[in-house]
């Protein structure tokens, strides 16, 4: 169990490097809003979070996979339901605080994990396409001095925070010893090479690269590591002169084999990730906040032959926050007959994510419209702000 | 990297590949490598602010003299004043270097000579004997080596060298009256012929090195003395008549008159020439720069060319980057721990930010620089540097490594840069379905391929 006496301890020494190592003059905000951006690194598999259970070809397609009434999915409109790691969030979708964007997908249309992550961050349409991401570029149209707005939870800032704005970062997470599907790649890997791969199938005992051998990929501390952040975004956002957009970042969504059992521990932590947020940010703030959860593309709709799912396209946008008109599913559903599909094989993209990305700068962290089409989001004029997704638009 | 020769260049001669480095060495690969060799390479910038070793050896005498909770706490501070921070300096220029080749000959001579901070006396001294007695020499001539590193105070302490003392020389008289035994000290005189001349399986036999041992008696410090010797303690080297064993000796079928420290020079010198010694180092030479297993062609080639310069060693090593079998496969080699960190620090431009960050991984790998677990210092072969737990712990710190690296640094980029022809299909497809640039760049780094040379 996480310990929340040992979080305020080490959260306080966080706070202070974080605080310490910025020179900025936190001046007056030109938004009282908020913004957490959570990545889901590796591919969520939308159909998995969100599946519409009662549809024939769903259950068709995925003979092991397909979730039921019989697996506690929690329904929502008698087509969608929730996973049953997602059950803790029903109460938000209830009280109006969160939606789900199916089908939704950036214009990426390959399937490299790193190509995907690096479009979905760097905003500009192509891979490699800018050197900085997106959210910075958002974070420069606030006014001229530097106040760090943003936020990096992480050892690291992610590419769509990098760039001429300073941003803060916090990190105080356990270093995480490597996963087990980290390993398991590494075995595969190895494969080329009789002394590594003898000796880290030594290091394995009974370990084989095969997937009904393998452990859960997320380790408690990355569970513990996630809360934390959301702790401590939580504590830094509901500051008044604190930043006013995160990003945070879970991994462990790219689920070739085993996905029903390796999915529900990430499932797991993001729920609880966003309702660590919405108790932190307390509830003056939670209403003026909006939290955005994506992932690089979606996986096939049609399970594989170890019980998983390979990249694919259409994928699942999240949205939660006081900020957002939610209770609802939105966009448009392209349904999964055999014409339906994308190239055979994928959900087909029907909803851009940046329609909605453009939205949320505009309407909730009130940037210039043309600043966001001309700076932020350039070459994406096509994509138009999404009306309706926030109580502002 | 455009080709393979420039990626042995840089790593099996070098010490892994920085961004910018293909493009200085594509051109000509050996040539890369030779423009290193020269005669006195300087010593890096960074390293030229540390005391040199008689500083540190007479606080070290002082505080034996005041006895042994005085010499305790002055080896406590003499090896964070001097040892921790120098070789953090080193690896860290090691990091940086322009002349990889260079660098990597201090270490395997470094390692040749190894002297282990297992002895804690020494301990704060051997960056320091590094710099005087090997840095110098790595382009020069073995025999001058040779001498330098066993006539260095630290070499001498190492082997308490200075407590050995002739029979029948005057201190050996006076012990005797005492009803002391014995106490000539052979240890220096085994190591020089069994690790640094000869080999083990040299051809020479106990009463070799017994008079090798009564040649160099004498070969001591400024600390170790006679009562009644009047000269001030000092730290350096010093050769003391008193401990020296008179008479002529006999070493491998030769007889060297009686001439002092001469002798041991003497000796010393056609030791360095002996056939034996030259097929020995071009073993260990090749081992380190072909294969595990040394192909016999190279070995009698490096040999030749050992013998016919006298030991040359700049010679030797244009020799070696000359040699065919050196450009043949790509990474037959496994690097050891100290080179996997620096080869990662290097690949990725990602300084460390501080010492620890450097020693760190080291003392979890077990190889901390200078604590070798014998004399003959750390092995060259690659199944001792990837036994199972050991090399989960080298993923574990690449795993994280790769954690802390700038998102802007692109796997592919990293990919190019440090593996580029080399990389496998199988590594090459695990890099690409990486789900995430993060767990991406810590394939690279945990590849096969990365982790060799």
């Amino acid at each position: 169990m996480f310990d929340r006496r040992s979080f305020l301890q080490r959260s306080s020494a966080g706070l202070l490097t974080a605080l310490a190592g910025s020179n900025a003059v936190f001046a007056d905000v030109e938004t009282d809003n908020r913004l957490v951006f959570i990545l889901l690194r590796g591919g969520l598999d939308g159909l998995h979070a969100l599946p519409p259970y009662a549809d024939r070809n769903y259950q068709r397609l995925r003979p092991t996979l397909a979730l039921s009434m019989a697996d506690k999915v929690v329904d929502i409109d008698g087509y969608f339901g929730l996973h049953p790691a997602l059950a803790p969030l029903k109460p938000l979708y209830t009280a109006g605080e969160l939606l789900f964007v199916p089908a939704a997908a950036t214009r990426y249309r390959s399937r490299l994990h790193f190509e995907g992550q690096n479009l979905l961050e760097n905003g500009s349409g192509t891979p490699y396409g800018a050197r900085d991401g997106w959210l910075n570029r958002a974070i420069q149209g606030f006014g001229g001095e530097d106040r760090r707005f943003g936020l990096a939870l992480g050892p690291t800032v992610p590419l769509i925070l990098k760039g001429d704005a300073e941003i803060q970062t916090w990190d105080m997470m356990e270093p995480t010893p490597p996963g087990a599907d980290f390993l398991y790649r590494l075995g595969q890997m190895y494969q080329s090479d009789p002394l590594f791969r003898d000796a880290l199938q030594e290091t394995q005992g009974e370990f084989k690269p095969s997937p009904d051998r393998l452990e859960l990929p997320n380790s408690p501390t990355q569970s513990e590591n996630f809360d934390l952040a959301a702790q401590a975004t939580a504590e830094l956002l509901a500051r008044h002169d604190g930043p006013r957009i995160a990003v945070m970042e879970l991994q462990g969504w790219d689920t070739h084999y085993d996905q029903a059992r390796r999915l529900h521990t990430p499932l797991a932590q993001l729920a609880q990730g966003i309702l660590t947020l919405k108790d932190g940010l307390g509830q003056r703030v939670w209403r003026k906040t909006t939290v955005v959860v994506v992932s690089e593309f979606g996986r096939t709709v049609a399970e594989n032959e170890t019980q998983g799912t390979d990249h694919g396209t259409g994928g699942l946008l999240i949205m939660a926050g006081g900020a957002v008109r939610g209770g609802r599913i939105v966009g448009k559903w392209p349904g999964l007959g055999e014409q339906d599909l994308f190239e055979g094989r994928s959900l087909t993209p029907e909803n851009d994510c940046e329609s909605m990305f453009k939205s949320v700068l505009i309407y909730h962290l009130d940037l210039d419209r043309h600043f966001v089409e001309n700076k932020v989001f350039p070459n994406s004029s096509g994509m138009l702000p999404h009306r309706g997704l926030l109580h502002s638009s | 990297m455009q080709d393979i020769a420039s990626f042995i260049a840089l790593n099996r001669f070098g010490l892994g590949a920085a961004p910018g480095d293909a493009a200085r060495v594509s051109r000509d690969p050996r040539g890369w490598i030779k423009s290193q060799i020269k005669r006195r390479s300087p010593l890096p910038q960074s390293l030229a602010r540390f005391h040199a070793s008689p500083d540190i050896m007479l606080g070290l005498h002082r505080a034996q003299a005041d006895g042994k909770d005085a010499l305790t706490s002055a080896i406590a501070t003499a090896m964070s004043r001097d040892f921790t921070p120098e070789i953090a300096a080193r690896t860290r220029a090691m990091i940086e270097t322009q002349t990889p080749f260079a660098e990597r000959m201090v270490l395997f001579w470094s390692n040749h000579f190894s002297i282990s901070t297992a002895k804690r006396f020494v301990g704060p001294v051997i960056p320091a004997y590094e710099r005087e007695a090997i840095r110098p020499y790595v382009f020069g001539h073995y025999s001058d080596m040779l001498k330098a590193v066993c006539s260095h105070p630290c070499m001498i302490n190492y082997h308490d060298n200075a407590l050995s003392i002739g029979e029948r020389s005057r201190a050996g008289k006076q012990a005797r009256g005492a009803g002391d035994g014995a106490l000539l000290k052979e240890t220096l005189a085994r190591n020089i012929l069994e690790l640094y001349t000869l080999g083990e399986s040299g051809d020479f036999d106990p009463a070799d090195v017994t008079d090798l041992a009564k040649a160099i008696s004498g070969w001591s410090h400024g600390a170790q003395r006679l009562q009644d010797d009047p000269r001030p303690m000092h730290g350096y080297f010093e050769f003391n008549q008193a401990f020296h064993e008179p008479g002529a000796k006999r070493v491998l079928g030769r007889t060297y008159a009686e001439n002092g420290l001469q002798e041991g020079v003497s000796v010393l010198d056609d030791l360095a020439r002996h056939p034996a010694t030259a097929r020995f180092i071009a073993t260990k030479l090749v081992r380190h720069f072909v294969d595990d297993t040394p192909p016999i062609n190279a070995v009698e080639r490096i040999t030749r060319v050992f013998q016919a310069t006298e030991g040359d060693l700049a010679a030797v090593s244009a020799a070696l980057v000359d040699l065919g079998e050196a450009w043949q496969a790509p990474a037959p080699k496994v690097k050891n721990h100290y080179e996997l960190v620096i080869s990662t620090y290097r690949a990725t431009g990602h300084a460390p930010q501080n010492d620890q960050d450097i020693l760190d991984p080291l003392r979890s790998f077990g190889q901390m620089p200078f604590s070798a677990p014998s004399p003959a210092g750390w092995s060259d072969r690659g199944s001792d540097w990837v036994a199972p737990e050991v090399l989960m712990q080298r993923i574990e710190w690449l795993r994280r490594f790769a954690t802390r690296l700038p998102s802007t640094l692109y796997p592919e980029t990293l990919l190019k840069d440090s593996l580029g022809p080399v990389a496998l299909n199988t590594t090459r497809a695990s890099v690409e379905h990486a789900p995430s640039g993060e767990i991406a760049k810590a394939m690279i780094l945990a590849s096969p391929e990365f982790q060799r040379r």
